[in-house]
């Protein structure tokens, strides 16, 4: 079984990863600026659905991390031991689309909003909870789909 | 207008994330993540920044800007992922470094911003 990378937008360790820019820079450069386009704007969506109040928990967000986070963990099992991936799917599906659906900005600034007087408990609740519940969705992406997906005979 | 303001700046985002990654990937050798650390702490001050700046923005500014360039700069899903991927290689010191530095210095560098954008224009 082939090892997961550690870094799924790009890990120059593995060679095909290494030379994908060399052969192919407008095809990877392009889906990934589309992926992330359509990314965002899932992000955006949500966010205009579900606005957070002021001083409140935001909720869009904390959903749109952590779903991504579970998608994560689904699609790394799928394109590193499961299938025999197309070479833009990566590139799309987790550089592109998760990486701009999900947000580490956004994150940031949320918190630092909340840290005012009247809601220091609740932005480091939001903090937390968002990391503490990203994290379980990557492990659970990652358990549920070895468990229902089969893995490619071992090479 | 929002809408393709979003796509616009986050089609650029993703890919200065990917390129900013390999760039520092090719500069070190280290298991830390430092591509994507990279990459959310510029996206943290810039969006602090644009957030400080108040009603002083145009709206179309920080929807395609913040929302998008920077919304897609960032990632919070290779983050966890990375995270995961050094506990299970029980590198357990790089993932929790990973966990409390990125954290601290975005959530610092996005209040920061914030101040001194609000302190210039705002």
């Amino acid at each position: 079984m082939p090892e997961e990378p550690l870094d799924p937008d790009v890990d120059l360790r593995d060679p095909v990863q290494q030379r994908e820019l060399v052969r192919h820079r407008v095809s990877v450069l392009g889906v990934i600026a589309l992926g992330g386009g359509l990314g965002a704007l899932a992000r955006y969506g949500l966010a205009q659905a579900f606005p957070t109040e002021n001083g409140g928990f935001p909720w869009a967000t904390f959903w749109t991390n952590v779903a991504g986070c579970f998608l994560i963990g689904v699609l790394m099992v799928l394109v590193t031991e499961a299938w025999s991936a197309h070479r833009l799917v990566r590139p799309f599906l987790g550089v592109g689309v998760l990486g701009g659906f999900t947000t580490f900005s956004t994150y940031a600034v949320e918190a630092r909003n909340l840290l005012q007087p009247d809601t220091v408990p609740l932005a480091f609740g939001y903090l937390g909870g968002t990391l503490a519940a990203a994290l379980l969705a990557v492990l659970l992406g990652h358990a549920i789909t070895r468990k229902l997906v089969p893995v490619e005979a071992a090479v | 207008m929002t809408v393709l303001l979003v796509f616009l700046g986050a089609a650029v985002g993703a890919p200065m994330r990917y390129l900013t990654d390999r760039a520092v990937q090719s500069r070190h050798q280290s298991l830390f993540p430092w591509g994507t650390f990279t990459v959310n702490l510029i996206g943290c001050v810039l969006l602090g920044g644009l957030a400080g700046a108040g009603t002083a923005l145009p709206a179309a500014v920080y929807s395609l800007l913040g929302t998008g360039f920077c919304g897609a700069l960032t990632t919070y899903s290779t983050f966890s992922y990375e995270t995961i991927r050094l506990v299970e290689r029980q590198s357990y010191f790089a993932a929790a470094a990973n966990v409390v530095v990125s954290v601290a210095a975005g959530v610092g560098a996005a209040a920061f911003a914030y101040e001194a954008a609000h302190a210039l224009v705002g």
